[in-house]
């Protein structure tokens, strides 16, 4: 192909459009096995991507699937169907274009596998469960083309390397099979191209002119920010002014508590009546899909929302971006901001509002280092084993397969390029066996080795169960919330099991920005009933929590290190100042630590500013060693900044809990019974397949039939340390939630410049902690201690003796 | 000492924090819902392959408590096999484990839910069984008298100073005595269930298990 047919341009040229130098080049390149669009939102990305389909489409000669996209968020999906639909039509283009997701019905997508469309838009995990069927060579055969759209997003998580397995399946049965990447701006746009290329595919990079700078600010309130919280309810005011004085506002959370809370103050102060929505994956899938169609109809003056519509769909008339709440990552604030005003050339418009004072100084750092292009970034370490394990078991799915092919298949995976064969055998053994130390499963492997060679499942239901439990996003358990009616009442979404269980009758939360009353649960149904008449405590949703890039945390350091901070609005640089005055502002190059009482408890404050996960390690180690010398450590909580350990004791000397041979030879066997590693290794264990979500119709209704996956941790940990599982676990737990490559940069940075400050009270800049959500306990002597005293409480409030 | 001593039925029992119930005057040890060859049974039903280390954990758990008491009867309170096909197929060495354990004691295993029928093993199998005033059965039975049962691994939960502590635990009333799940892959039923409503009595308290096993007033 040479050049892009005439009804195309033609097309083009009626719309008074002309073809983007990108586009073009992306269409040149067509016949390329492999290529990466690095794009601004609202640069024609996706036409770019899909130009060489409808150019290969347009005679109508071609038979079955052509195209297939793939998208990280169904949403994505449906309205890329919308947006290709009406050009194809107005074309003249003789395409069916239909989506597959979750949210497809049963009927079409059983019609989609025996007819399938032109072009198919999907997500990671359907495209890898349609791999999983027998007649996946039927279906896929004669595909051209794959996009991936917002790959950058994708590479991020473990979903990216499950699509870049079913990408080298797919190359399996297509052999002839070229793929296309459409990224935001990355850091690193090689280490993408690679992930997406058929190792050892060449994959060219094509860059789009990025557009003007953003315009970024910070909102200008009456309101001061509060001490701490991440609610910013007092820029409420503000915020409904700039929803006024714009057509279309989106404003982001972090999490998905956090958008519930902010939308329902946003109402109780709309006295106008504007319309605004609230859009977050908690939310049942109707009212969400009402509130996009309000969005496309241009409805809604704001939504309120989180990493939902962080990517993808164009709403074209939004013409400002509030991000509430510190961005963590310049990197995301950028690519958020690319979600205001869509046309090109145009440049974004953005808002930042720190929910509390320590946010401020980092929105500041933020909005600098935007303004300098300073992206931030760390390396993709390689495809992580336990997703390679599914992938097996969704091969045996499919059909009898022979170890060596399947090998030689997975390891042309970017991700998985530097698979030995080696580790390919243990996971393959972990499939078949369990691979445990001992062989007690013989007579019933998983999967079974036939005469010939070929490896297959023992058992054929098994296929089904292994099609249900596929995915690798690990939602806590939810349960779903429904009004209580007599046939089963309106769903509004999803909360925490945990947080369920937290719940009594007539306690009152929020979701979707209503109030609800609990009523009770009824097989596995939270039944609410709708009450206003008292306050919610507000549902606790699992919010995915970036750590504060190292550069970031960088920034903030170097401005605390000014003598006065010009650039920070007076209140805060007060707080600053008031820091320095009553304790002392962490440096870059020592170790502030400040031991204070409060509430009846010792603590101590570490600001270690490596990042929220690193920081949750550091508390980790410490309450271990604390521990260890008996000082009663209860429980810590951890920020980007900072860790507060709370205690019964007050620690005297901090220099021997830092030492970082200490610290380093404890965390093996530290490692080991930690409340982080046992909640890695209940989401590798899943994506594994050890563990099932979902196993149709055999959920027993007492809840004595499921026991804790902490027990399999423990079991494994004390007969066979060694697994596969447990390997992965700490892997997975080192570089990720672990992170302890930022705890010894930060104490090889700090050598034995720790300062241990002793203050009668909290300091300014330790107070924010205490109202942190994600208190890890610390189950040791004082967890003993505490159920003694409680038992005796709670005995002779019963007018009973002590037993 | 590890146990805490309480008064059912006019005898004076203990309940112990690994989860084992030791009645020192009949020399009388009963544990419940062992579920022996979990991981083996859901392999079979073409389920995960969990780690097969369950029986032996669930058996040296066992031994020390043994070792400890020295007991003249052991009580298997039912549901000490997850079911019956998993009695015929353990592991030689757990098989060994048992006889050993068996070795110069009365040994009774109590007919559960899930292995309602006779076992391969050593010891006396029966379907309820009376031993002085208590009677030692698998499931609790409406308007009971003196009874020690299993089934419902009841667990309960506590707010200590903002901390959740969630434990399996010993539920005792005047008529009635649960006895936590006392196998490794065994999940817990919380007494705050309705379940405990018919069964308990307001008056019903709770001993949660762990190296210190509490007494406190049951959770609903």
């Amino acid at each position: 192909m040479t050049q892009i047919p005439a009804r195309i341009t033609a097309w083009f040229a009626s719309k008074g459009w002309s073809i983007h130098p990108h586009q073009q080049d992306m269409f040149n390149r067509a016949s390329d096995p492999a290529t990466l669009l690095i794009a601004p939102t609202g640069g024609g990305k996706t036409m770019a991507g899909f130009l060489p389909t409808l150019a290969e489409l347009a005679d109508g000669a071609h038979k079955g699937l052509h195209t297939i996209y793939v998208s990280p968020l169904k949403a994505l999906a449906a309205d890329i169907r919308r947006n290709l639909r009406g050009p194809a039509d107005e074309i003249g283009l003789p395409i069916r274009i239909e989506d597959r997701t979750g949210d497809t019905s049963a009927t079409q997508k059983k019609r989609q596998r025996v007819d399938p469309p032109h072009i198919l838009l999907t997500t990671p995990e359907s495209l890898a469960l349609l791999t999983s069927y027998e007649d996946a060579p039927r279906m896929f055969a004669g595909v051209q083309r794959v996009i991936v759209d917002e790959i950058h997003a994708l590479a991020e998580s473990k979903r990216g390397d499950q699509l870049m397995l079913a990408l080298a399946r797919l190359q399996s049965l297509c052999p002839d099979l070229r793929r296309v990447g459409l990224s935001a701006t990355v850091e690193d746009p090689q280490a993408i191209a690679q992930f997406l290329a058929r190792h050892p595919d060449p994959c060219q990079i094509v860059q789009a002119d990025p557009g003007p700078d953003p315009d970024i600010r910070m909102l200008e309130t009456q309101e001061m920010p509060p001490w701490s919280g991440g609610g910013a309810a007092y820029s409420i005011p503000a915020v409904l002014e700039q929803i006024k004085q714009h057509k279309t506002t989106l404003i982001f959370h972090n999490t998905r508590a956090q958008a519930e809370i902010f939308f329902h103050n946003l109402w109780l102060a709309n006295d106008d009546g504007l319309p605004i929505g609230i859009h977050h994956g908690s939310l049942d899938r109707q009212q969400r899909e009402r509130v996009e169609a309000a969005i496309v109809r241009g409805d809604l003056r704001a939504i309120v929302c989180t990493g939902s519509l962080d990517l993808g769909i164009d709403w074209g008339e939004v013409d400002l971006v509030i991000q509430i709440g510190a961005p963590k990552n310049v990197k995301r604030l950028v690519q958020r901001i690319g979600r205001a005003n869509h046309r090109y050339n145009a440049p974004s418009k953005a808002l930042l509002v720190p929910a509390n004072r320590f946010e401020v100084v980092e929105c500041v750092a933020a909005l600098e280092a935007a303004r300098a292009h300073d992206l931030d970034g760390d390396p993709r370490g390689p495809g992580p084993r336990d997703v390679l394990c599914q992938h097996i078991l969704i091969a045996a799915a499919a059909g009898p397969f022979d170890a060596e092919t399947l090998f030689g298949e997975m390891t042309a995976a970017g991700p998985y390029a530097q698979l030995t064969r080696d580790e390919f055998d243990a996971c393959l053994e972990f499939c078949a066996t369990g691979g445990y130390a001992l062989r007690a499963y013989d007579r019933w492997q998983r999967l079974q080795q036939r005469p010939d060679g070929q490896w297959q499942l023992r058992d054929p239901r098994a296929a089904q169960r292994i099609r249900m439990n596929l995915g690798t996003i690990q939602d806590t358990d939810t349960l779903k919330v429904r009004l209580k009616r007599n046939r089963g009442g309106k769903p509004l979404g999803e909360v925490e099991e945990a947080f369920a269980a937290s719940l009594t009758p007539g306690e009152t939360f929020l979701i979707g920005g209503q109030i609800v009353r609990y009523e009770g649960l009824r097989e596995m149904v939270v039944e609410v009933s709708r009450r206003a008449d008292r306050k919610p405590k507000v549902a606790v949703f699992a919010g995915t929590k970036f750590a504060t890039s190292t550069q970031l945390s960088d920034r903030i350091l170097r401005m605390f290190a000014q003598p006065d901070w010009p650039q920070l609005p007076e209140h805060t640089a007060d707080w600053l100042a008031l820091q320095r005055d009553m304790s002392r502002l962490p440096q870059r190059d020592r170790l502030l630590i400040e031991s204070f009482p409060n509430d009846g408890r010792e603590n101590l404050c570490v600001y270690g500013f490596a990042g929220r996960n690193a920081q949750q390690t550091l508390g980790l180690l410490l309450t271990k060693r604390m521990e260890e010398t008996g000082l009663a450590p209860l429980g810590f909580v951890a920020t980007d900044y900072a860790t507060l350990i709370w205690g019964l004791d007050a620690v005297t000397d901090p220099r021997p809990l830092f030492q970082l041979d200490a610290l380093r030879n404890g965390l093996e066997t530290w490692l080991a019974g930690n409340a982080v590693m046992k909640r890695t290794f209940r989401a590798s264990a899943t994506i594994a397949g050890l563990i099932e979500r979902n196993t149709g119709g055999q959920r027993k209704s007492g809840r004595q039939a499921t026991f804790s996956s902490d027990i399999l941790y423990d079991t494994l940990l004390k007969y066979d340390p060694n697994h596969l599982l447990m390997q992965i676990t700490r892997e997975e737990a080192m570089r990720g939630l672990v992170d302890f490559g930022r705890i010894e940069t930060m104490i090889a940075r700090i050598g034995d410049r720790i300062d241990l400050l002793r203050l009668d009270r909290v300091s300014p800049l330790a107070a924010p902690l205490f109202l942190e959500v994600g208190k890890v306990p610390v189950k040791g002597a004082a967890e003993e201690r505490l159920l003694a005293e409680e038992s005796a409480r709670l005995l002779q409030a019963a007018g009973l003796a002590p037993g | 000492m590890n146990e805490v001593a309480f008064s059912f039925a006019g005898q004076t029992l203990s309940a112990l924090g690994s989860g084992a119930l030791w009645w020192p005057d009949q020399q009388l040890l009963c544990v419940s819902d062992l579920h022996l060859g979990k991981s083996e049974r859901i392999a079979r039903r073409g389920g995960p392959t969990l780690p097969p280390y369950d029986s032996r954990e669930t058996l040296t758990r066992l031994a020390t408590d043994i070792t400890r008491t020295n007991p003249a009867t052991v009580i298997c309170l039912g549901d000490s096999f997850d079911d019956l096909q998993s009695s015929l197929a353990m592991e030689a060495s757990d098989q060994r484990d048992i006889t050993t354990l068996q070795a110069g004691r009365r040994w009774i295993w109590i007919e559960g839910n899930h292995d309602p029928g006779p076992i391969d093993l050593g010891g006396t199998h029966m379907s309820e069984c009376l031993i002085g005033p208590l009677t030692f059965r698998h499931i609790a039975k409406p308007l009971t008298q003196s009874e020690v049962s299993g089934h419902y691994h009841p667990k309960a939960r506590l707010n200590a100073r903002g901390r959740s502590i969630t434990r399996p635990a010993f539920l005792i009333d005047q008529t009635r005595l649960i006895l936590p799940a006392y196998g490794t892959y065994t999940g817990g039923l919380r007494s705050s269930d309705h379940i405990f409503d018919g069964l308990m009595s307001e008056q019903a308290m709770a001993i949660l298990t762990g190296p210190q096993p509490r007494i406190i007033p049951m959770p609903r």
